[in-house]
Order: C-alpha cells, then structure tokens, then sequence
C-alpha cells in the first residue's frame, strides 16, 4: 500500500513520453501519445489515489484532469486522437464513463473499448445529433421475480429541474436505480466557445443558478492564471465575501429541503426565511442575490455596497442566534432523526472511487476542500475547519451543511473586518494561454478549464460541476431504501441538473 | 309535523356538513401556515379552489375507463351520505334508524375500495403504488375502527351514533378508561383515513412519498374537485364523530326549541375549529413516518382498541 501510495502522478506522465504543454497554468498539462495513455490507464489501475476530477473532449483531443491524493498534485493529461478514438479510462475510474459519453455525444470522440457506449447527453433530438442516439435508449435490464418499474420523470409533479429516475423496486425496496440526464443540455460549452472572457463570464454564472458565484470565479480564475494575471486584493476577497454568502444561502435552502421532504415543514419555513435574509443582504451589497454577473476575468465587477455592511452583520447576528436552535430542534425530534439516521448511506470506498467532494464527500470522511487543497487567495489568510463526518447517510450531509454554515460565518466575520481597499479590477492582456482553476462551490469543487486563442478569446471552456462526480452515488445510496425515501435523499445529495447537462 | 321537523333538521346537518368540510380544511392550513411563521392562505381558499377546479376541463387518460370516471362521484356521495350520519348539533337522525357507526365505516371503506381500483386503473406506476399503499393502511385502520366501534357500543349498548351520543351524555357514565383508551385509538385511525402527517403528506409534491396524492394523481377538472370535497368531508366527518362520541357535551336533542339548536351549532363550531388547530398542532410538530412504521402506529390504535374492549368484559364480570 505504501509503494502503492508512493506512485506519483506527475512522475508517471512524464515517464509516460508527455510533453509538457508551456502555456497551461497553474498545473502542468502533459500531452501523451496512445502508449502513453495506455500509461496512464494502467497507472490509474495501479494508483487508487488519483482521482479522476473530469474528462472532457475537443473535436481531436481528450483530456483528463487528474489530482494526486497523496502528493496533492494536479495535472492534465491530454490524448490528441485524429482518429476519433482513445482507450476508455472508465474501466479503473468508473466516473469517466458519463463524461466519455458525453464526449461522444458533443465530440464524436469514441472510447472504443468502453463498455457502456450508450448516448448521455444527446437524446436523439438534437437536429446536429449524433447517428447513435437516435435509436431507443436501452435501460439497464432487471430481472428477478416480482420486481415492477417506476419510472419518474423527466416531468415531476413539483417544480424542479427535469431528470428522468428509472427505479426497479421489490414491493417497496429499491434493487436499482438509473439515472437519465441531460435534457436541461444547453450548450453552453459550445457558447462560451469565440467570446470575449467577458462575455464567456456570463455563461459561466449560469452554468448552475444556485453555484453562480462559483462557476463565475472557478471561470475568471481559469482565465486569470492563462493569461498571467493577478486580480487586485479587494477583487479577491469580495470575491470570498461572495462565495461563503452563496454558501451559507444554499445550505440553508438545503437544510429546510431535506427537512420539508420528510414533512416537518417548520424547519424547512425557517430555513426558507433565514435564506431569503441571505439573499436580500446579497442583492443589498451587490445588486444581484445570486450574485450573478458580479465576478469577471480580471476582478469583480462592483464593490460592495457600504450601506450594506451593516445589513450583513445583521445576518450573520441572526444566523448565529437561530441556526443552533434549528439544529437542536433538528437534532431532538425523533421522528425527524428516524426519517434521516442510516438513510441513504454511501459508503467510503464508493466515495472514494469516484473522488466526490462537497457535502457528499465529507459526510463520508473524503475531507477535500478546494479551499484547502489546493488552496487558493484568500483563505490561507483565514481561520475556518472542514467539518468531515464519516456516517455517509442523510443525517451526516445535513450536519456537514449546518457545520459549514458555522464556518462560514465565521469566515464572512474575518473577511468583513480584513476587507482589504483598492481597485476592483485589472486589465486583462488580449492573448492566449491555458488555464485551469478549482474552487470550492458549495456542493463541492467547481472546476473550470480554458484555453483562449491568441486574440484573446475563449477557444475551448469546460466548466465542471462537481454534480459529474456525485450523481452517479446517488444511484448507490438509494440501493436496500425504500422508494419513499429517495426524495430525502436526492435533496441530501442536492446535485445540479443544469451544471451536469451544461 | 315532528318528522317533517326531524327531515328538516336532518337536511340542515347534510347541508351544514357540506358547507363547512373546506372551511375545517382552510383552517387547519391557515393555522399551520402561522405556526410556521407564514401569512398563509386566507381559510376559504379551499371553497374558491374547488369553485376553479370545477370551472376547468377534465382531462382523461386514453384508457380510461368508466370506473375512472364514476369513481369520483361515487367517493363523494359516499362521504357525504356517512357524513350525514354523524351527529353534528343534533341527535335525533331521522337516518339513524337506517344507518349506525358500523354502516358509516362500510360506506367510507367502499369509497377508498373505488378509489384504490380508480388508481390503478390508467395503469400508471404512481397510481398503482398509492393503491397499494393506501389499502395496506386501509387493512390495518379498519380492524382499529371496528374495535373502536365495538369498544364504544359495548358501552353505550349501541352502534347508532345519536343512541351514543345521548347515553354518552348521561352523568351516569363518567370518567371511563375505556373511552380514553378508544378516544387515543380513534385519533390514531382518523389521522391515518384521512392521510394526515405523520401517515401521508397531503401537501407534498414529492410522487414517490404519496399515498392518498398519489392515486389521485391522474384526476382533474370536476373529477378532482369531487375528490377533493370528499376528502374535506371525510375530514369534518371524523373531527364530528370524535366530538360526537368523546365529547357529546351541547348536543341538541331531537326536538328542541330553535334557541337550543342555535346553541348547539356553535358549540359544535367551537368544536370543529379546536380540532382543527389541534390536527394543525399536532402536524407541525411531527415528521411523517416510513411506509413500514405504520403498521407499527396503526398497531397501536387496535391494541387500544382491544384493551378497552377486554377492560370492559372484565369489569363487567366483576
């Protein structure tokens, strides 16, 4: 295990022929030939800590964005492929094989000896779409005595995004689960694709309603470190003043949610005016409550509203007096714990094997936070702890959240007193680079990659929610519950439609 | 004279019943909405809600049949004939002498047996699994109602509501351990009928969580509002059985002046609306159960059901 450990990511594409790319930034890119790749795949196989953060294609390239666990180091190996066809890394990553799908779907890239070839995002009604996806989509087969099918979705009864859950249930316990996606696929990849990093910006807030904030920075900082350019200090921690509001906001939504699912709607009323007050001191301070457009390439693009600093110690004053009660409420009724405690459980090795952040990593005992590894301006120069819980059930994801919200408020307390003055922006230089950024959304790490041309503008951009690495748990937590509580549990895990259909 | 009296008193119960199921429905709504610290609807939403559903088209399934749309005019007229069997304001039912406690469970369960074949008719998975769900609560309320039932006539020496209703009223009868016993179990089976939380969720949206929702999911336009109305019904029905048989305090007896039925039909308003913010009360406060608890709590409601039942052999014997 400790030679196992030892196998370095980096060494190994360096070993395996990749040719560094100069211009990609902060983390080296390696482009491998096919023996190199077949490298990797097996380096993949041999190296259970590396894990795979996203697989994306171009008309005539694959990449891979790897971080190695041990030496927290991260690194994009690309497999340019003419030809159309590169080996399938799903066989030892099981969470590349949606976005090898995918790949198919926008690229035609064909992982050829990938066993589920199956369409992902196109559903055979695009008018440019793909030959393969328009033949029947074959659900995965279920056979044994008595069990019956519930299909729900895409069209659900409340208003939510549209995704199709295909159970197979005995009686009332669920033997499988399968998800079907992307019919919220907008193409926003493709549309960012010729813009201005500024206009490209504005995709990238929308790539998740919820997520703006982060899309937006992981987007800009991307775009930043390609071009080699650093962002005034004021820009940065307006930045973080935005990223933990949009947290604190989301969790409590998430919090009330998951409580309304099982009935016990005083919480989820709470929750639901606490969130409001979020959203309020948001769009007081910048305009916006989700914050949306208020983080470009190069800074931010308004200040924070004097008068509104007032009304954001307010919050945090009323977050910190009525969020312990919630959670003892929370915690006390037995009726509520009954409906959360061993529901949903996923299990570390899954977790793990699909490197899943956010709540859902480490309510599993995954500590990742992007905000820690790798770290980015400026929380090295704040206080705050990754809560992990190793329960992996529906009661250890709420906890995470309520810790998270303790945290960040206390985070929004340190930036408020060290917000630091100046300008908001810098100019950005028109010309081109590589380059990747990770933030730490408040689902998980939001990754953005970029490469721009040399006018300037955006050739190739692949926002990655971290939605990619967690749906596919979903599928597994649900397995042995009844099919009663998959709305509880689909609301703990809380994965974005819109960030995974793109 | 005096049974075109009884006729008219038993019209205005009937017509009364009617009038008032959504009122009980708007007001639980509106004092859970307060609870939770929201403006809420105004109480008569559920009369305007209905007024909009049988304004709109029904829409039907392709294959459905006639039991699709039969059915919810059959629930209606169920509900509505065991509603009108229960004492409000007055004893003294011209139908009672038709019809006792034991009629009003068959008629409810002849409702929910049309609804559960309705659910499963259009053959949708959802319709299928609240069927299957709402009679796997049905076989367990029901045994708990007739206990209940035998519980109460054994006491009262009859099944006829206004018979119990008047011997419950005797001084005579007191405190009994068996009435508390069969007033718990009965409060345990009419949150279960009428898919209250913590059994069902009658405000979810959520498919996979429904029961009652769930097999009414297909249904619209005047069909729904059937169901709809039926199901406000059933809720005044249980909340005026309880009062009735647990609480038969200013009931007006058959052939009372106009001044004491006046004061019987306020006291029966006091009544209806402290069932109502106790039902609101008691909903806020507790998170709805899994599938498989409730035969646990239904359990409860039979065994206390029994127990009086025994407690009353016994201690008759002595």
């Amino acid at each position: 295990m400790a030679e196992r450990a030892s196998l370095k990511l980096i060494d190994t594409l360096v070993a395996a022929g990749g040719a560094p790319v100069a211009s990609h930034r902060p983390w080296p890119r390696y482009v491998l030939d096919a023996a190199g790749w077949q490298k990797l795949v097996e380096g993949l196989g041999a190296a259970p800590h590396w894990a795979l953060l996203d697989l994306w294609g171009e008309p005539d390239a694959v990449h891979a964005a790897l971080y190695d666990e041990s030496a927290q180091a991260i690194a994009v190996a690309s497999l340019s492929c003419p030809d159309r066809r590169f080996p399938t890394l799903s066989a030892v990553r099981p969470a590349a094989g949606r976005m090898e799908r995918a790949a198919r779907d926008l690229f035609a890239l064909d992982a050829h000896d990938a066993i589920d070839k199956r369409p992902w995002l196109d559903h055979g009604r695009w008018p440019v779409g793909g030959a393969h996806a328009k033949a029947p989509y074959n659900f995965l087969p279920v056979e044994g005595e008595g069990l019956h099918v519930i299909p729900v979705g895409p069209v659900h009864a409340g208003i939510i995004e549209p995704g199709h859950f295909r159970f197979t249930a005995s009686g009332e316990t669920v033997v499988r689960l399968e998800e079907r996606l992307g019919y919220v696929h907008k193409g926003i990849e493709g549309l960012m694709a010729g813009k201005t990093p500024a206009e490209a910006a504005r995709f990238a807030a929308r790539v998740s309603g919820d997520s703006a904030v982060a899309h937006s920075l992981a987007f800009a900082r991307a775009v930043e470190a390609a071009l080699e350019a650093e962002p005034p200090p004021r820009a940065i921690w307006l930045r973080a003043l935005m990223a933990e509001l949009e947290r604190i906001a989301n969790h409590l939504g998430d919090f009330g949610a998951v409580c309304n699912d099982v009935a016990f709607t005083f919480i989820h009323a709470k929750c639901g005016e606490l969130r409001e007050h979020c959203l309020r001191a948001a769009d007081q301070g910048f305009g916006h409550r989700l914050m949306m457009d208020c983080i470009v390439p190069g800074g931010v693009v308004r200040d924070l509203d004097p008068g509104a600093v007032g009304g954001l110690q307010a919050l945090i004053a009323e977050l910190k007096r009525d969020l312990p009660l919630l959670s003892q409420l929370y915690d006390a009724k037995a009726s509520l714990q009954d409906r959360t405690v061993g529901t949903g459980r996923v299990t570390s090795d899954f977790v793990n094997r699909f490197a899943a952040g956010g709540f859902i990593g480490r309510a599993t005992g995954r500590g990742f936070d992007a905000r820690r590894h790798p770290g980015y301006a400026p929380y090295g120069d704040l206080a705050f702890d990754v809560p992990v819980l190793e329960d992996g059930d529906v009661n250890a994801r709420v906890w995470i959240r309520i810790h998270e919200i303790e945290q960040s408020l206390k985070l929004l307390e340190q930036i408020l007193a060290k917000l630091p003055a100046g300008p908001l922006a810098v100019e950005l230089p028109a010309r081109g680079g590589e380059g990747m950024a990770m933030v730490e959304g408040f689902r998980g790490e939001a990754i953005c990659w970029v490469r721009l041309d040399a006018a300037g503008r955006v050739a190739r951009a692949r926002p990655r929610d971290p939605s990619w690495l967690q749906w596919p748990l979903l599928e597994a937590a649900i397995l042995d519950n009844i099919v009663g509580d998959f709305p509880v549990c689909n609301k703990s895990f809380n994965c974005s439609y819109s960030g995974h259909d793109l | 004279m005096a049974v075109i009296f009884d006729l008219v008193v038993q019209g205005a119960q009937m017509a009364l019943v009617l009038v008032l199921a959504p009122l009980l429905t708007g007001i639980v709504r509106l004092v859970k909405a307060r609870l939770m610290g929201r403006r809420g609807p105004s109480p008569i939403q559920p009369y305007r809600d209905l007024m909009r559903l049988l304004r709109k088209e029904a829409v039907l399934a392709e294959n459905a049949s006639w039991l699709f749309r039969v059915t919810p005019y059959v629930v209606f007229a169920s509900i509505w004939v065991a509603a009108s069997l229960v004492p409000t304001f007055a004893t003294g039912l011209i139908f009672s002498w038709s019809a006792d406690l034991i009629a009003i469970v068959a008629l409810l369960g002849s409702a929910r047996f049309f609804l559960a074949l309705a659910g499963m008719d259009v053959g949708t998975s959802f319709g299928g699994i609240g069927s299957s769900r709402e009679m796997m609560i049905a076989s367990l309320a029901e045994p708990a109602m007739l206990m209940i039932v035998f519980a109460v006539a054994l006491l009262a020496g009859s099944t006829q509501l206004s018979t119990v209703a008047a011997v419950l009223q005797q001084p005579e009868v007191g405190l009994r351990v068996t009435l508390a016993l069969a007033l718990v179990a009965m409060v345990i089976v009419a949150i279960a009928e009428n898919a209250r939380i913590p059994v069902d969720n009658p405000a979810t949206h959520l498919e996979l969580t429904m029961v009652h929702e769930a097999m009414v999911l297909e249904y619209s336009g005047r069909h729904l509002a059937m169901i709809e109305a039926g199901a406000f019904l059933k809720l005044l029905l249980y909340v005026s059985l309880i009062a009735c048989v647990f609480l038969p305090f200013g009931l007006a007896p058959s052939g009372a002046g106009p001044a004491a039925y006046a004061l019987a039909l306020l006291v029966y308003l006091a009544k209806l609306l402290g069932g109502g913010v106790l039902l609101a009360l008691f909903e806020t406060s507790i998170a709805k159960m899994r599938v498989f608890r409730v035969p646990e709590y239904l359990g409860v409601a039979l065994m206390l059901g029994l127990l009086g039942v025994m407690l009353l052999f016994v201690s008759r014997s002595l």
